[in-house]
């Protein structure tokens, strides 16, 4: 990683008592951040286990309806419907877990309650609203036998928002003031993109026959490792934001997701065609991209919690208006 | 909504009410808070917390001088901060990066040391641009008519979203209820033509309440003041239509920097970037569509 990550920042407190937390050598000049006793200037976030789950599903769904569009398009009849049965249980799991989370679960109609376009949650709530009847519609028409039209068509429309599915839950997390999501406002689509097709191959691989598993293959491989990529190019850029991505539990959590995606792909690669290898793959890639989600999720924990990532970039902002004032 | 700012009033302000649907509506009124004039009483802690009926929130000793509740949130909805610095009250030049007094005798503090105490009352800043609001999926949250944030409680489903999006870190969830609480401004008291109950409180005037406007005018006067009196450490906080959040309806008097009182230093609403955001996302759901077309011609062989 960059040399800036390995920065130690030294904290004075308000008072003036010094606190210093070093994360590596201490490579440039500390800089000082001045606080109230050490106090978060931000309010941790309330989600709870369930946001990172309910990422991870939502993602499969989408993902799962992409494949099942694509299946049945190309005559794959056992992977269309495996993959139309996982959407189907996946949002509706993922919907569970949304409103498990709610401080007042009862009330998670209000959601539908307005339509704003300044809140993410909100596009979410809609387009899920559509998305999740025609998931069901699509499988039930499928195991069925029935209306086969109307199959096909909510299967159609299930496909064309999967992609919003996919991806809108990082606009989510980046339109916070957390500093770990906020400043990875860039990449976190594209991680979500590529967690949300790594597992969605993953779960067709390991619950595919291998005749018609090819696409799921490619999906698998190609999502896990484009979600590596996206969270090392995310950490990257993030600079010193990096942080909160590789120390304390996230870093752990992080690690051990690219560890999984990473072997995941490999064992998708050599041995995907076989059937132990095609389920050992599936499960190693799925896990990954959950340990990723619940990874951002901690990560964002983490920077909310310091107050030096949110006073520090925009003491440096402010003094680079105006110069004078400082020194 | 705020992803555009709402029009200035020919006195500089911003006019939230107006964008927010309300066609004939009050001056919008806020707090000027004056931290060089506040004697720590908390007096304005107590009277929120008996007219809005705010659940206890612990009785802690956190370690903060008189500080005994910490920060704002769902149980406090106004704070009382205290901080004891190693200088002279006054004097600027001496001492930016004050020195912790714990070791100096209790008999010399204020004397040959020097000792000042800032003290701080904070509170919602009710925001013209503000991210709680924006994010909120129920409209839970609203614009009043006087250009104030508030919760309906009634509404809330207890989401959280609000929590993380503040750049204050002053909304919050609270435990046993399930949904989100913050300073109302007194919107019943308003409503009724008094003044919120923390102001009344106040015996300095250190909490000022009256549309926002006068409270500039008022507040530069106060700064040029203590400037000529030689306490050139005074400056505004949040009084600026042009920042990031484009102006707080709660807006102070500080004697240090604002990190120093809990305050980000250059708070930005993370709404202003939800163009460029979608925009990402857009990029990214077209490349997994794309995907999903490579993964078939590959596969199909
Ligand atoms: S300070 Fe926070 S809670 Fe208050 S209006 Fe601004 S964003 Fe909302």
């Amino acid at each position: 990683m960059s040399t800036t990550e390995e920065r130690s920042v030294a904290a004075t407190n308000a008072d003036g008592s010094e606190r210093r937390r070093s994360a590596g050598r201490a490579l440039v000049p500390d800089v000082e951040v001045r606080t109230y006793y050490d106090r978060s200037v931000l309010k941790r976030p309330t989600w709870k286990h369930w946001i990172a789950e309910y990422f991870f599903l939502g993602g499969l769904s989408a993902g799962s309806s992409l494949l099942a569009f694509g299946a049945s398009r190309t005559g794959r009849r056992a992977l269309a419907r495996r993959s139309r049965l996982v959407a189907l249980a996946a949002v509706g799991g993922g919907g569970a877990a949304l409103v498990a989370d709610l401080g007042r679960p009862e009330r998670f109609a209000n959601m539908l309650r307005v339509a704003k376009v300044t809140s993410p949650m909100s596009v979410g709530s809609w387009v899920l609203a559509a998305y999740g009847p025609a998931t069901g519609v699509a499988a039930a028409a499928d195991v069925l036998g029935v209306f086969p039209r109307l199959g096909a068509a909510a299967e159609g429309v299930a496909a064309a928002l999967a992609p919003v599915v996919a991806t809108y839950t990082a606009v989510l997390v980046a339109d916070t003031s957390v500093p770990a999501w906020h400043g990875a406002r860039g990449e976190l689509p594209y991680l979500f993109a590529a967690s949300a097709g790594a597992s969605a191959g993953a779960a067709a691989l390991a619950l595919t026959p291998v005749a018609e598993n090819g696409p799921a293959r490619c999906w698998a491989v190609a999502g896990a490792l484009g979600e590596v990529a996206a969270s090392t190019i995310m950490e990257r850029r993030l600079g010193e934001l990096a942080e909160p991505y590789h120390t304390g539990r996230a870093g752990i959590l992080s690690k051990a997701a690219s560890a999984c995606a990473l072997a995941g792909a490999a064992v998708g690669l050599l041995r995907g065609r076989r059937r132990r290898g095609a389920i050992i793959s599936g499960a190693l890639v799925a896990a990954g991209s959950l340990l990723e989600r619940f990874a951002v999720l901690e990560a964002g924990r983490q920077s909310a919690a310091d107050p030096k990532y949110v006073v520090k970039p925009q003491r440096e902002r402010l003094d680079a208006t105006r110069p004078s004032e400082s020194e | 909504m705020s992803m555009t700012l709402p029009p200035k009033t020919p006195s500089g302000g911003r006019d939230p009410a107006a964008i927010s649907g309300w066609a004939q509506h009050p001056d919008r009124v806020g707090f000027f808070t004056d931290t060089s004039i506040c004697i720590g009483c908390k007096a304005c802690e107590v009277a929120c917390k008996e007219w809005n009926e705010v659940p206890d929130d612990g009785l802690n000793w956190l370690g903060q001088s008189y500080d005994h509740t910490g920060e704002l949130g769902a149980d406090t909805w106004r704070h009382v901060q205290f901080i004891e610095q190693r200088k002279r009250p006054g004097t600027a030049d001496e001492g930016l990066d004050a020195p912790l007094i714990e070791h100096v005798p209790l008999a010399q503090l204020g004397r040959e040391e020097g000792f000042r105490w800032l003290m701080s009352s904070d509170v919602c800043k009710h925001c013209t641009s503000a991210a709680c609001l924006d994010v909120c999926p129920t409209g839970a949250l609203f614009r009043t008519e006087f250009g104030t944030v508030v919760v309906q409680a009634d509404i809330c489903n207890g989401c959280g979203y609000c929590v993380p999006a503040c750049p204050f870190g002053v909304i919050d969830q609270r435990r046993g209820d399930g949904r989100v609480w913050k300073c109302t401004l007194c919107y019943d008291r308003l409503k009724g033509g008094f003044e919120p109950a923390c102001a009344q409180a106040c015996p300095t005037n250190s909490i000022q309440f009256g549309p926002l406007d006068e409270l500039k005018v008022r507040a530069n006067r106060r700064v040029r003041q203590l400037h000529e009196q030689g306490f050139t450490d005074a400056r505004l906080y949040g009084a600026d239509p042009d920042d990031g959040v484009g102006g707080l309806g709660a807006f102070f008097l500080l004697m240090d920097e604002p990190e120093v009182y809990r305050l980000p230093p250059d708070p930005v609403v993370p709404t202003r970037d939800l163009p460029a955001m979608w925009g990402a996302a857009a990029k990214a759901a077209t490349a997994l569509a794309v995907a999903t077309v490579a993964a078939f011609m590959a596969g199909r062989r």
